[in-house]
């Protein structure tokens, strides 16, 4: 038998490789070009800013705007001093010891859970043994826990990214610690943590499963935190399950994947201009 | 006053980095508080192996939801680790730089889109195309493999990409000089370099595609009965949970936490190992 040789395989092996790569990015730009050719029509000035009309058969998506909006904002503000906070005692205030790898691991399971648990969780937790009920707050709360892995991972990088000769300056100036952290070390982790922030708005707003089960699907418009809310994906996935209206489905897709899209770009927009900065 | 300020930022940041861990405690208890005295009380051999689903009439055997669960992921991991896997050797050996620097956000990006948006492509493209072409009612384990295949390729792509990345430029060159060819000196030398790595995305995919519950819902069929073939309808243990939560009370809904538990428990080993796969790289170096 003769052996195959070497330049064919390479040659082989790159074909095969790149097709598959090629694959990969043709079906994501299929995904995008498909429900926005099949959405963007229905999506008008109109559709934006009216109210859904027969669970949404027809009239507009405002209310789900507004939840869409509400429920990641108030997410992230209870997320992000929790997932700073934590990050800033991980990097600044604590060896690596026993109890450091114990929340490392702590956060990397957490980060590995599905959203249906924490949508089991969110339900039993705080929507019937808090008595708080399918709500802006339970869906928020447990939106919280689900992206705090990432903004803890997230800031934590962008905390040792910052030079050590700035701690330094700013300790022989004679600050202490958690004035050097306020001002020194968070202003310049900034855009490292924004990054965080958008990725977890950005999962927020994709999210389904742990936001149907907490925060409700109520198409009312929210009044208080403790008010019912649905969000895009939530009327989306239940326009598209329940055959409500194809029309109205596609095109509240097409809103959420420019909005996704946008938020995301904006995260990696930012990572890059933050990382040519420091590697500079 | 100065002291105090700093006595107390370290006691509220110490406290806060319990965040963490302390809601993953709380979610292991909460799920198992509900569902675990259910699976003792039904039988936990009883729960996980009888294929009679019927919570009206007071059946609970979740074995179909653990087949399909099974094979809906290993049909999504068939797909989605090779072109993955694939994809990351590519952009990180034969690619030049500024097109990677296009191509590699451009994949993160198939991240973000929602999971419902992939359900519904699914519902709307692939279901057609396998009802016409394979038989079937379309809806079936084939279109949910699909469907989960792509949506892990960006698990399996950044995270083996950064283990590819991560072998040193010396390896690769001490190959090539040595006459080796490109090809060659990748499949030689940096994927086994890379292994572990690339090893843990598979199985942090696997936990994904395992968890995946509003695409699976609109693309599997959701008939709770044993598979026969590919193109059979099927129902996995998180749709199980997410079709029957909205109406279920009392044993029906302790059921579901059960299949919760099942799922928690199964998704928390595969973290664990792919963890330990990845600090075991770390100790090597």
């Amino acid at each position: 038998m003769r052996r195959i040789s070497p330049k064919i395989t390479q040659a082989l092996a790159v074909t095969l490789l790149g097709a598959a790569t090629l694959l990969t990015v043709i079906v994501l730009v299929f995904i995008i070009v498909f429900v926005l050719a099949k959405g963007l029509p229905g999506v008008t000035w109109e559709f934006l800013s009216s109210v859904p009309k027969d669970m949404g058969k027809a009239g507009g998506i405002l209310p789900t705007l507004a939840g869409t909006v509400l429920l990641p904002l108030f997410a992230i503000a209870i997320a992000l001093p929790l997932g700073v906070g934590t990050a800033v005692y991980l990097t600044e205030y604590t060896r690596e010891t026993r109890f450091t790898r114990a929340l490392r691991f702590g956060t990397d399971c957490l980060a590995g859970i599905p959203s249906i648990i924490f949508g089991l969780f969110g339900f039993i937790f705080f929507v019937v043994m808090l008595k708080m009920g399918w709500c802006l707050l339970s869906g928020a709360l447990t939106l919280a826990i689900m992206v705090l892995p990432t903004i803890i991972r997230t800031s934590e990088e962008a905390i040792r990214a910052v030079p050590n000769a700035y701690r330094e300056v700013s300790f022989s100036l004679g600050a202490t610690r958690w004035e050097t952290v306020l001002k020194v070390i968070l202003p310049n982790a900034l855009p490292g943590i924004v990054t965080g922030v958008m990725l977890g708005i950005g999962r927020s707003i994709g999210e389904t499963a742990a936001v149907i089960f907490t925060a409700g699907s109520s198409l009312r418009m929210p009044m208080s935190v403790f008010d019912s809310v649905r969000t895009m994906s939530v009327h989306f996935y239940i326009l598209a399950r329940e055959g409500i209206s194809n029309e109205n489905a596609y095109a509240t897709a097409a809103v959420l994947i420019i909005t996704v899209l946008v938020v995301n770009l904006a995260a990696y927009g930012l990572m890059h201009r933050f990382i040519a900065k420091r590697s500079k | 006053m100065k002291i105090n300020c700093e006595k107390i930022a370290k006691c509220l940041l110490t406290a806060v980095a319990f965040s963490a861990l302390l809601s993953l405690l709380l979610i292991a208890i909460f799920i198992f508080k509900e569902g675990f005295p259910f699976m003792l009380k039904v039988g936990v051999s009883d729960f996980l192996f009888s294929s009679a689903w019927n919570p009206q009439m007071g059946q609970f055997g979740i074995f179909p939801m653990i087949v399909a669960s099974l094979y809906v992921t290993f049909g999504a991991m068939l797909i989605g680790a090779p072109l993955g896997v694939a994809g990351a050797i590519f952009m990180n050996e034969f690619l030049p730089r500024p097109a990677m620097r296009i191509i590699k956000p451009t994949i993160e990006l198939l991240a973000g889109i929602p999971s419902v948006v992939f359900g519904f492509l699914g519902v709307m493209v692939l279901a057609p195309l396998i009802r016409n072409h394979m038989g079937g009612p379309g809806l079936s384990i084939l279109a949910a493999s699909v469907i989960l295949g792509v949506m892990v390729l960006p698990t399996v792509i950044s995270i083996s990409t950064d283990a590819i990345g991560a072998v040193p430029h010396s390896y690769r060159d001490g190959a090539l000089a040595l006459g080796a060819t490109r090809w060659q000196s990748v499949h030689m030398v940096t994927l086994k370099a890379a292994r572990s790595g690339i090893i843990a995305s598979i199985i942090l995919a696997m936990g994904r595609a395992l968890g995946e519950t509003m695409a699976v819902i609109m693309v599997a069929g959701n008939t709770v009965k044993i598979p026969h073939a590919v193109t059979d309808p099927v129902r996995t243990l998180t749709a199980n949970i997410a079709l029957e939560m909205s109406n279920a009370t009392g044993m029906a809904r302790e059921a579901l936490f059960a299949t919760g538990v099942v799922l928690f428990v199964v998704i928390m080993i595969l973290n664990a190992i792919a963890l330990s796969v990845m600090k075991s790289r770390g100790g090597r170096r």
